[in-house]
């Protein structure tokens, strides 16, 4: 498969201060979710609009569909659809004019009922967007960036903020973009959004890559397969207990977090029996205990130790 | 199934995904309709645009029309009041004299709020006692055409023969001065605020970061935004003049592709400025002082109200260099003496410059995101 996007050693500094992006290289393959997770203020949407070509990096190379932003911008621009972290659109335009105006710029735009029914704004397409839901706005904001029949879409953020049903329905649109044989490229801190809809993603963390993989391959590589959480009375939690628990067979990692204790396990059914047993033994008893499948923000916590929601 | 399944396909099979074709021009058409329509859909626009000046233009001409030929109220006392009245019933001029018989307090606390311009008592000895401030031009003024019209009236003739000649043409009033101004005015504001607080509004909402991320030419971007201010400004132009001639009789000497040519020089020049003042900023509220810090030496300088020559002889060469100032001498010396185009080359040189000048610092200058 054809690179879409590709970018090495990109490295943003603002102000000659504050280094926002510190070397970040990006391969994504055409047709590909590529997916970057992270906290707030990890410099997602410093990279994404780097490789929009809205930001200028301080040093490093990026290279669109074969292009570069020096030299084809203008090709590059009827080739991408964008949509930005946020945009307030104009509130006393209907929504078919909003799309009928960004289709006006490209030069082979897609119809604008087409987009609005792919984008289920039929109902709503002679409302004005200040008559809009969050959920609509968002679909009208990538409508949008549909709308220029591009081969790759860029979302910043694009379900923040938005109730669980306008995230799937968004999730949808992503999906059929990329049956249809586009490339996608979103930025995200929701995990589970990441785990869904992303074939593959980066973590980013202070502007660096920190992993990068299919959310699969990230969770069975750094988060363990299950994870048991567990309280006990009379544990102080120091570093000696940790090591205590790290003892026990099948244990991969160990950690506290809000007052429990959290392993990643391979196998729970050889952890538990002897976690019961040992708990026992130290004279203490156990208040809590719970087993779950390991997500992308084990994984993100065991890179960083924060959490993806406090980082 | 997929969406492309779903589609429409022509007779080669192929889906019917991009089958329209823009034009050069259909992203500048577009932007142009989209502002048109976005300003006629927000109500303060309507007022501040055209309900505004026209009642600038209504109140201000009532407060300083022309008043029919002074009429002069008089208060007259004493005990041959009647004799004071009658001798004016017979006078040439007793039109422009209305007098009220009263006794001395009532015409004394009359006079003292204004509403007499004069006091006359007999003297007892078949003349008169005029009671007049010399402070108030109405009251001298009084004075002189009472005294005339009794000394008229008790038989002196004139010593010369004179000739007047009324002149209150339209063309000459408070009202011919002030349209024009408020025209200037009106155009400067309009294309400050309609270029400077859209363009900062939309850097704000991220609308313009987001116009960059297509493939829009910004060029039409600007030149969308500048040509719905000359549209607006024939509209507002168009309804000043013609609110004038309606409501207050003015004559309007010069031609009208005239006047509409020095506004569009004047739209066109202060949307430069405009967009200078918004190239940078952030925030409406920085861009609402800016503009505001732009356009107040010109509401006080340049003649919207009265006239420059009022300040002293050192600041008129600045005077002069000032865009509404340009603006409003070119509009007056076209609405109100019929000047040409030609005759205004260096007022339409002074705009050129002003507009010229800011369009390129700002393009140097603009932030887009």
């Amino acid at each position: 498969m054809p690179t879409a996007i590709q970018c090495r050693d990109l490295r943003k500094t603002y102000d000659g201060k504050v280094e926002a992006v510190r070397g970040l290289s990006l391969e994504i393959q055409a047709g590909e979710c590529f997916g970057l997770l992270g906290p707030n203020g990890a410099g997602k949407t410093t990279t994404i609009e780097i490789l929009e070509g809205l930001l200028a990096p301080t040093s490093g190379e990026v290279t669109i569909l074969g292009r570069t932003w020096q030299k084809d911008s203008r090709e590059l621009r009827e080739w991408l659809g964008i949509s930005l972290q946020e945009t307030r659109l104009s509130e006393k335009l209907s929504v078919r004019e909003t799309i009928e105006l960004f289709a006006s710029f490209y030069s082979q735009p897609r119809s604008s009922d087409e987009v609005l029914k792919e984008l289920q704004l039929e109902e709503k397409a002679d409302a004005w967007v200040g008559k809009l839901s969050g959920g609509q706005r968002q679909r009208l904001a990538v409508a949008t960036a549909l709308v220029g029949n591009p081969k790759v879409l860029f979302l910043d953020e694009p379900t923040t903020g938005l109730d669980p049903q306008s995230r799937r329905q968004l999730w949808d649109i992503v999906r059929a973009f990329q049956r249809n044989g586009g490339t996608v490229l979103l930025t995200t801190h929701y995990m589970d959004e990441a785990e869904r809809l992303c074939d593959r993603l980066a973590i980013i963390d202070h502007g660096q890559v920190i992993a990068e993989g299919t959310p699969l391959d990230l969770i069975e590589r750094l988060g363990g397969h299950h994870v048991v959480e567990f309280e006990a009375s009379g544990e102080s939690g120091d570093g000696a207990a940790l090591e205590h628990w790290q003892a026990l067979p099948g244990v991969e990692s160990v950690r506290h977090d809000d007052g429990l204790v959290c392993l990643n396990v391979r196998e729970p059914h050889l952890t538990i029996p002897a976690l019961l047993e040992a708990v026992q033994k130290r004279g203490s008893q156990l208040q809590h205990l719970t087993t779950r499948q390991a997500s992308l923000e084990d994984v993100f916590v065991r890179l960083t130790g924060r959490h993806l929601r406090e980082a | 199934m997929s969406v492309a399944q779903q589609m429409p396909v022509n007779e080669r099979g192929t889906p019917l995904r991009a089958v329209r074709r823009n034009g050069r021009w259909a992203g500048y058409r577009h932007l142009l309709a989209s502002r048109m329509k976005e300003m006629k859909r927000e109500p303060e626009v309507i007022f501040w645009v055209f309900g505004f000046p026209l009642l600038l233009a209504l109140g201000l001409g009532i407060a300083f029309r022309n008043k029919p030929a002074d009429v002069s109220s008089i208060a007259v006392v004493g005990s041959e009041a009647q004799s004071v009245i009658g001798l004016l019933e017979h006078s040439p001029r007793k039109a422009s004299i209305k007098a009220d018989v009263l006794d001395e307090a009532a015409a004394l606390k009359g006079f003292r709020v204004g509403k007499y311009d004069l006091v006359i008592e007999s003297d007892g000895k078949g003349g008169f006692k005029y009671v007049y401030d010399p402070a108030r031009p109405e009251s001298v003024l009084s004075r002189a055409e009472v005294d005339h019209a009794l000394q008229a009236a008790a038989g002196r003739q004139d010593a010369l023969s004179t000739v007047t000649v009324v002149s209150s043409e339209p063309g000459s009033r408070y009202i011919d001065f002030l349209i024009p101004g408020l025209i200037g005015m009106n155009v400067m504001n309009a294309a400050m605020w309609g270029i400077g607080f859209a363009i900062v509004d939309m850097r704000q909402r991220k609308l313009l970061k987001r116009f960059v991320a297509t493939p829009m030419r910004r060029s039409d971007f600007l030149l969308a935004l500048a040509s719905s201010r000359l549209v607006l400004m024939t509209v507002e132009v168009g309804m000043l003049l013609g609110f004038g001639a309606l409501v207050f009789k003015m004559q309007i000497l010069g031609s009208i592709p005239t006047i509409l040519l020095i506004g569009a020089s004047g739209a066109l020049g202060f949307a430069g400025l405009g967009l200078l003042t918004a190239s940078r900023s952030q925030k409406i509220e920085s861009v609402s002082g800016l503009i505001n810090l732009v356009m107040m030496p010109m509401w006080i300088f340049s003649g919207v109200f009265f006239s420059y020559e009022r300040f002293p002889a050192v600041i008129q060469p600045f005077i002069k260099a000032l865009p509404l100032t340009a603006l409003n001498d070119a509009l007056r010396a076209t609405i109100l003496e019929g000047a040409t185009l030609g005759a205004q080359s260096g007022r339409l040189l002074v705009l050129a410059l002003w507009g010229g000048i800011s369009f390129v610092l700002a393009v140097k200058w603009f932030r887009w995101t």
